[in-house]
Protein backbone atom coordinates (compact mmCIF):
# COMPACT_ATOMS: atom_id res chain seq x y z
CA UNK A 1 0.00 0.00 0.00
CA UNK A 2 1.17 3.76 -0.48
CA UNK A 3 2.82 5.20 2.26
CA UNK A 4 0.77 8.07 4.43
CA UNK A 5 0.75 9.81 7.58
CA UNK A 6 -0.19 6.36 8.83
CA UNK A 7 2.99 5.38 7.78
CA UNK A 8 5.62 8.16 9.40
CA UNK A 9 2.91 8.10 12.46
CA UNK A 10 4.11 4.41 13.41
CA UNK A 11 7.43 5.12 12.76
CA UNK A 12 7.51 8.14 15.09
CA UNK A 13 5.20 5.78 17.84
CA UNK A 14 8.44 3.05 17.58
CA UNK A 15 11.03 5.45 18.43
CA UNK A 16 8.75 7.60 21.04
CA UNK A 17 8.56 3.84 22.54
CA UNK A 18 12.48 3.13 22.66
CA UNK A 19 13.11 6.67 23.78
CA UNK A 20 11.11 6.04 26.55
CA UNK A 21 12.66 2.79 27.25
CA UNK A 22 15.93 4.19 27.33
CA UNK A 23 15.27 7.21 29.44
CA UNK A 24 13.40 4.24 32.16
CA UNK A 25 15.92 1.91 31.93
CA UNK A 26 19.46 2.75 31.67
CA UNK A 27 21.94 4.26 34.11
CA UNK A 28 24.28 6.08 32.61
CA UNK A 29 23.15 9.71 32.66
CA UNK A 30 24.27 9.70 28.80
CA UNK A 31 22.34 7.10 27.71
CA UNK A 32 18.98 8.74 29.27
CA UNK A 33 20.71 12.17 26.93
CA UNK A 34 20.32 9.99 24.03
CA UNK A 35 16.65 8.69 24.72
CA UNK A 36 15.38 12.13 25.14
CA UNK A 37 17.23 12.92 21.95
CA UNK A 38 14.79 10.19 20.46
CA UNK A 39 11.67 11.13 21.76
CA UNK A 40 12.46 14.88 20.81
CA UNK A 41 13.37 13.37 17.14
CA UNK A 42 9.98 11.48 16.93
CA UNK A 43 7.76 14.14 18.22
CA UNK A 44 9.46 16.53 15.28
CA UNK A 45 8.83 13.64 12.86
CA UNK A 46 5.22 14.49 13.76
CA UNK A 47 4.85 17.75 13.44
CA UNK A 48 6.77 17.59 9.98
CA UNK A 49 4.19 14.40 8.68
CA UNK A 50 1.58 17.16 9.94
CA UNK A 51 2.57 19.38 8.37
CA UNK A 52 3.07 17.93 4.79
CA UNK A 53 -0.44 16.30 4.97
CA UNK A 54 -2.50 19.14 6.01
CA UNK A 55 -2.34 21.01 2.77
CA UNK A 56 1.74 21.99 3.25
CA UNK A 57 1.37 24.40 6.22
CA UNK A 58 4.45 25.20 7.52
CA UNK A 59 4.13 25.99 10.86
CA UNK A 60 4.79 22.76 11.63
CA UNK A 61 8.32 23.29 10.57
CA UNK A 62 8.36 26.28 12.37
CA UNK A 63 7.57 24.02 15.77
CA UNK A 64 10.05 21.59 14.52
CA UNK A 65 12.85 24.33 14.11
CA UNK A 66 12.26 25.53 17.76
CA UNK A 67 12.32 21.98 19.18
CA UNK A 68 15.55 21.43 17.66
CA UNK A 69 16.90 25.15 19.13
CA UNK A 70 16.18 23.62 22.53
CA UNK A 71 17.43 20.55 21.93
CA UNK A 72 20.61 21.93 21.40
CA UNK A 73 20.67 24.16 24.45
CA UNK A 74 19.41 20.89 26.16
CA UNK A 75 22.38 18.88 25.16
CA UNK A 76 24.79 21.53 25.90
CA UNK A 77 23.36 22.33 29.33
CA UNK A 78 23.44 18.67 30.32
CA UNK A 79 26.36 17.61 29.19
CA UNK A 80 27.90 20.27 31.28
CA UNK A 81 26.03 19.26 34.42
CA UNK A 82 27.01 15.57 33.84
CA UNK A 83 30.81 16.62 33.28
CA UNK A 84 30.43 18.23 37.12
CA UNK A 85 28.94 15.52 38.30
CA UNK A 86 31.43 13.20 37.06
CA UNK A 87 34.37 15.73 38.40
CA UNK A 88 32.35 14.67 42.15
CA UNK A 89 31.19 11.39 41.99
CA UNK A 90 33.95 9.89 39.10
CA UNK A 91 30.16 8.04 37.45
CA UNK A 92 27.44 9.80 35.86
CA UNK A 93 25.15 6.89 37.04
CA UNK A 94 22.17 8.07 37.91
CA UNK A 95 20.79 6.12 40.43
CA UNK A 96 23.90 6.64 42.48
CA UNK A 97 23.56 10.28 42.32
CA UNK A 98 21.55 11.27 45.92
CA UNK A 99 23.60 14.11 47.01
CA UNK A 100 23.23 17.77 47.25
CA UNK A 101 26.27 18.79 48.85
CA UNK A 102 29.09 16.80 49.85
CA UNK B 1 4.54 0.24 -5.07
CA UNK B 2 6.78 2.94 -6.61
CA UNK B 3 10.44 5.00 -5.87
CA UNK B 4 9.33 6.96 -2.98
CA UNK B 5 7.19 3.95 -0.84
CA UNK B 6 10.89 1.77 -1.56
CA UNK B 7 13.12 4.32 -0.19
CA UNK B 8 10.47 4.88 2.80
CA UNK B 9 10.77 1.41 3.64
CA UNK B 10 14.29 1.22 3.41
CA UNK B 11 15.26 4.12 5.50
CA UNK B 12 11.56 2.90 8.38
CA UNK B 13 13.73 -0.12 8.48
CA UNK B 14 16.99 1.67 9.05
CA UNK B 15 15.53 3.89 11.64
CA UNK B 16 13.97 1.04 13.72
CA UNK B 17 17.18 -0.93 13.73
CA UNK B 18 19.26 1.38 14.73
CA UNK B 19 17.18 2.84 17.55
CA UNK B 20 16.60 -0.76 18.80
CA UNK B 21 20.79 -0.96 19.04
CA UNK B 22 21.03 3.06 20.66
CA UNK B 23 18.45 1.07 23.43
CA UNK B 24 19.98 -2.16 23.72
CA UNK B 25 23.81 -1.95 23.11
CA UNK B 26 25.86 -2.33 26.12
CA UNK B 27 28.52 -0.70 24.48
CA UNK B 28 27.71 3.15 25.14
CA UNK B 29 29.84 4.04 22.07
CA UNK B 30 27.90 2.08 19.86
CA UNK B 31 25.03 3.54 21.13
CA UNK B 32 26.38 6.72 20.60
CA UNK B 33 27.08 5.64 16.44
CA UNK B 34 24.11 4.26 16.38
CA UNK B 35 22.20 7.43 17.19
CA UNK B 36 23.87 8.64 14.24
CA UNK B 37 22.16 6.12 11.91
CA UNK B 38 18.90 7.29 13.64
CA UNK B 39 19.29 10.88 13.23
CA UNK B 40 20.17 10.19 9.67
CA UNK B 41 17.06 8.65 8.79
CA UNK B 42 14.67 11.49 10.14
CA UNK B 43 16.69 13.80 7.85
CA UNK B 44 15.54 11.54 4.88
CA UNK B 45 12.22 11.37 5.73
CA UNK B 46 12.03 15.07 6.35
CA UNK B 47 13.37 14.78 2.65
CA UNK B 48 10.59 12.79 1.68
CA UNK B 49 8.20 14.85 3.11
CA UNK B 50 9.20 17.99 1.67
CA UNK B 51 11.15 19.63 4.34
CA UNK B 52 14.50 20.22 2.75
CA UNK B 53 15.40 23.38 5.17
CA UNK B 54 14.82 21.04 8.04
CA UNK B 55 16.56 18.01 6.72
CA UNK B 56 19.63 20.39 6.30
CA UNK B 57 19.36 21.66 9.80
CA UNK B 58 18.69 18.14 11.35
CA UNK B 59 22.36 16.86 9.57
CA UNK B 60 23.58 20.41 10.89
CA UNK B 61 22.66 20.59 14.27
CA UNK B 62 21.32 17.17 15.60
CA UNK B 63 24.60 15.36 13.40
CA UNK B 64 27.03 17.94 13.39
CA UNK B 65 26.45 19.41 17.05
CA UNK B 66 24.63 17.50 19.31
CA UNK B 67 26.40 13.84 18.38
CA UNK B 68 29.52 15.29 18.59
CA UNK B 69 28.65 16.84 22.15
CA UNK B 70 27.18 13.25 23.24
CA UNK B 71 30.21 11.35 22.10
CA UNK B 72 32.58 14.01 23.78
CA UNK B 73 30.56 13.61 27.17
CA UNK B 74 30.93 9.85 26.59
CA UNK B 75 34.79 10.12 25.87
CA UNK B 76 34.72 12.37 28.75
CA UNK B 77 33.29 10.41 31.37
CA UNK B 78 34.25 7.04 30.65
CA UNK B 79 37.00 5.15 31.05
CA UNK B 80 37.22 3.47 27.69
CA UNK B 81 39.63 0.96 28.22
CA UNK B 82 37.79 -0.42 31.64
CA UNK B 83 34.84 -2.57 32.25
CA UNK B 84 33.35 0.93 33.53
CA UNK B 85 31.89 1.40 29.78
CA UNK B 86 29.59 -1.50 30.08
CA UNK B 87 26.72 -0.50 32.02
CA UNK B 88 24.07 -2.92 34.02
CA UNK B 89 20.34 -1.67 33.23
CA UNK B 90 17.62 -1.65 35.85
CA UNK B 91 14.20 -1.67 36.29
CA UNK B 92 13.87 -4.05 32.75
CA UNK B 93 10.46 -5.74 33.30
CA UNK B 94 8.10 -2.64 34.72
CA UNK B 95 9.89 -0.50 32.01
CA UNK B 96 8.88 -2.98 29.02
CA UNK B 97 5.17 -3.46 30.35
CA UNK B 98 4.97 0.74 30.40
CA UNK B 99 6.90 1.05 27.29
CA UNK B 100 5.05 -1.82 25.48
CA UNK B 101 1.40 -0.70 26.34
CA UNK B 102 2.27 2.88 25.49
CA UNK B 103 4.00 2.16 22.39
CA UNK B 104 0.55 -0.56 21.40
CA UNK B 105 -2.12 2.56 22.36
CA UNK B 106 0.16 4.90 20.09
CA UNK B 107 -0.13 2.46 16.86
CA UNK B 108 -3.02 1.58 17.05
CA UNK B 109 -4.62 4.75 17.55
CA UNK B 110 -2.47 6.35 15.07
CA UNK B 111 -3.06 3.15 12.50
CA UNK B 112 -6.73 2.97 13.18
CA UNK B 113 -7.40 7.00 12.97
CA UNK B 114 -8.83 7.83 9.95
CA UNK B 115 -7.02 11.11 9.06
CA UNK B 116 -7.99 13.89 7.35
CA UNK B 117 -4.99 14.21 5.28
CA UNK B 118 -4.62 16.43 2.27
CA UNK B 119 -2.06 16.05 0.24
CA UNK B 120 -0.64 19.12 -1.33
CA UNK B 121 1.41 19.07 -4.22
CA UNK B 122 5.47 19.27 -3.74
CA UNK B 123 7.14 22.83 -3.41
CA UNK B 124 10.45 23.44 -4.62
CA UNK B 125 11.72 24.95 -1.45
CA UNK B 126 10.19 25.50 2.06
CA UNK B 127 13.18 28.48 3.14
CA UNK B 128 11.83 31.28 1.88
CA UNK B 129 8.37 30.40 3.32
CA UNK B 130 9.91 29.59 6.52
CA UNK B 131 12.05 32.36 6.78
CA UNK B 132 9.12 35.06 6.49
CA UNK B 133 6.89 33.38 8.72
CA UNK B 134 9.72 33.23 11.20
CA UNK B 135 10.47 36.70 10.79
CA UNK B 136 6.32 37.82 11.23
CA UNK B 137 4.12 35.62 12.90
CA UNK B 138 6.64 34.06 15.47
CA UNK B 139 9.43 37.29 15.81
CA UNK B 140 8.91 37.12 19.53
CA UNK B 141 9.64 33.35 19.69
CA UNK B 142 12.62 33.63 17.32
CA UNK B 143 13.91 36.63 19.29
CA UNK B 144 13.38 34.79 23.07
CA UNK B 145 15.16 31.84 21.81
CA UNK B 146 18.11 33.64 20.41
CA UNK B 147 18.47 34.97 24.36
CA UNK B 148 17.88 31.82 25.30
CA UNK B 149 20.60 30.18 23.13
CA UNK B 150 23.21 33.17 24.63
CA UNK B 151 21.76 32.31 28.20
CA UNK B 152 22.65 28.79 27.73
CA UNK B 153 26.14 28.80 26.14
CA UNK B 154 27.24 31.22 29.14
CA UNK B 155 25.59 28.77 31.94
CA UNK B 156 26.86 25.92 30.01
CA UNK B 157 30.44 27.33 30.23
CA UNK B 158 30.35 28.64 33.67
CA UNK B 159 28.85 25.28 34.94
CA UNK B 160 31.11 22.96 32.85
CA UNK B 161 34.28 25.22 34.12
CA UNK B 162 36.04 23.69 37.35
CA UNK B 163 36.48 25.32 40.16
CA UNK B 164 39.69 27.07 40.25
Amino acid sequence: MTVGLSHYLVISAILFSLGLFAILTRKNAIMVLMGIELVLNSANLNFVAFSRFGRMNLEGHIATIFVIILAAAEAAIALAIILNIYHNYFSVNVDEIDKLKE
Amino acid sequence: MNLVDIVFYAFAVLIVVSAFIVVFSKNIMHSAFALMFTLLGIAAFYVLLNADFLAMTQIMVYIGGILILIIFGVMLTTRLTNVDIKKKNIQIMPAAILTAIIGGTLCGVFWNTKWMSFYAPYVDTTADYIGLILLTNYILPFEAVSVLLLVAIIGAALIARRKA
